[in-house]
């Protein structure tokens, strides 16, 4: 659970740091049966990702090659895969942590860093236009409430959040 | 009366207000009470959970802090804010050490996360509070004619141990509400599938590719139109049928609705007030097949 961990000790295996995350506790669970796979609805339609091939590479320490690669990021979130893992591995948690990892060492795309600065900016990530508010009297809706945008940076800050933003910022 | 806080979130005000017009009528009519609470914000979903789950857990449990304040639980009607909102909700009240790490973070916003309030999505609200039967006897104007595809989604489902909301392999809740409509819910194959709504904007193609064998599994399976109960499915399967038409030169004029505007158009609210224009699909055909 403690994200200190990684940075303490160096000679840490790949598999450790990612059960020391959040949302990576089960991954050595996995036995590769494959489960997985064939339940991902995007493993069907596509060779370029693989659930079952993620945690494999991820188990034998190939951590350039799962974070840098495009595979972690056309997880669709379904939650299908862990919902049927016979070993009860948190798949698509899995996933969110190996993201988290690849974040924090630079690679985040695009769409992601545009919800990133969004939710800064506006306590939203998806920007709601002064025409649109606006017209909401005219339909019948009543007036928006503001965000709680201040409270929301404190925790962002708590959590460094906002500096995950700046270190992205300097690679791109 | 039964009142909520309304956690609105950012797509449906950004983008659908055909679904929050329609549930705001809809529930109002049923005697359920909304409550718009200030200073509420993004539910932290999951391209938030991407970049950083402790900061998804704080800012989510930060929402649920604002309804606890209030003393009201907390009612959704986008999938992925009840998916967020509860997944933390639950998360939280079952591991004190983690819990207590989240309090430190938000004690920094003044907050204090205590546990004490549910997270319910709009159709269970509609089922738990409303009731079938209830609702059966407001129904005005049965949908008679209308073969209706249920849609789920994913994030109202799964993960199930954490959100608790039907079987999720063989979830019931939206069949019976649309039956309890007077239409007829439909199979069709594959239906539990995801749509593809997650991947939109990073691998367009291949969100393209999981809307367009949703299309047509309903179109095959003979439906109407399509009841939705996410923001996110419905633009991949609204918006996403222009864009197929665009990209793949296909056709398939399938009118996607919220389930809440099919209930608005039952309990007899006109179609008028229900701000239809938002569909891309033209919604026309629907309303004069049931009016």
């Amino acid at each position: 659970m403690e994200h200190v961990i990684e940075e303490k000790a160096t000679s840490l295996t790949f598999s450790d740091v990612v059960k020391g995350r959040l949302g990576g506790k089960t991954m050595t669970l996995c036995y590769q049966c494959g489960t997985c796979a064939s339940s991902c609805p995007v493993a069907k339609i596509t060779p370029r990702f693989n659930p079952r091939e993620i945690i494999k590479l991820s188990l034998l320490g190939e951590k350039d090659e799962v974070i840098s690669g495009d595979a972690i990021w056309l997880c669709c979130s379904c939650y299908n895969c862990q919902e049927r893992c016979p070993q009860k591995v948190e798949i698509a948690d899995v996933i969110y942590a190996l993201r988290n990892i690849a974040l924090k060492e630079g690679y985040i795309p695009n769409i992601y860093s545009e919800f990133a600065s969004a939710l800064l900016n506006d306590g939203r990530i998806v920007k709601v236009s002064r025409f649109v508010e606006n017209k909401r009297p005219t339909i019948g809706l009543p007036p928006l409430q503001p965000t709680g945008v201040d409270a929301l940076r404190k925790i962002l800050s708590a959590t460094g959040f906002d500096k995950l933003q700046q270190k992205k910022e300097g690679v791109s | 009366m039964t009142s909520y806080a309304l956690f609105l979130g950012c797509t449906i005000p950004a983008r659908q207000s055909n679904y929050e017009l329609s549930s705001r009528k809809a529930l109002a009519k049923l005697g359920i009470e909304l409550v718009d609470l200030a200073n509420m914000t993004c539910c932290a979903p999951p391209p938030v959970q991407s970049i950083d789950l402790e900061t998804s857990l704080a800012v989510a449990a930060y929402n649920i802090c604002l309804a606890e304040e209030a003393d009201l639980n907390l009612i959704t009607l986008c999938s992925g804010c009840f998916e967020s909102l509860s997944i933390a909700n639950a998360t939280l009240k079952a591991d004190e050490q983690l819990k207590a790490k989240i309090n430190r973070i938000l004690s920094e916003a003044g907050k204090e996360f205590l546990g004490s309030k549910e997270v319910k999505h709009l159709l269970q609200v509609l089922v738990d509070d409303v009731g079938l039967e209830r609702l059966k006897q407001r129904v005005s104007k049965p949908l008679s004619n209308l073969k209706v595809a249920a849609f789920y989604g994913c994030h109202v489902l799964r993960p199930s141990e954490l959100l608790k909301f039907d079987d999720p392999e063989r979830p019931s809740i939206l069949e019976n509400l649309i039956e309890t409509l007077g239409a007829k819910s439909v199979e069709y194959r594959n239906k539990l599938k995801c749509c593809g709504g997650l991947l939109r904007g990073f691998s367009d193609d291949l969100a393209l590719d999981l809307a367009r064998e949703k299309l047509a599994n309903t179109t095959k399976a003979g439906a109407d139109c399509i009841a939705t109960l996410c923001p996110f499915c419905f633009v991949a399967l609204d918006l996403g049928q222009l864009q197929i038409k665009s990209k793949l030169n296909e056709t398939f004029d399938m009118p996607v609705f919220h389930y809440s505007e099919l209930l608005s158009l039952a309990l007899g609210i006109d179609p008028k007030e229900l701000a239809l224009e938002a569909h891309k699909v033209k919604t026309d055909k629907i309303i004069s097949k049931i009016s």
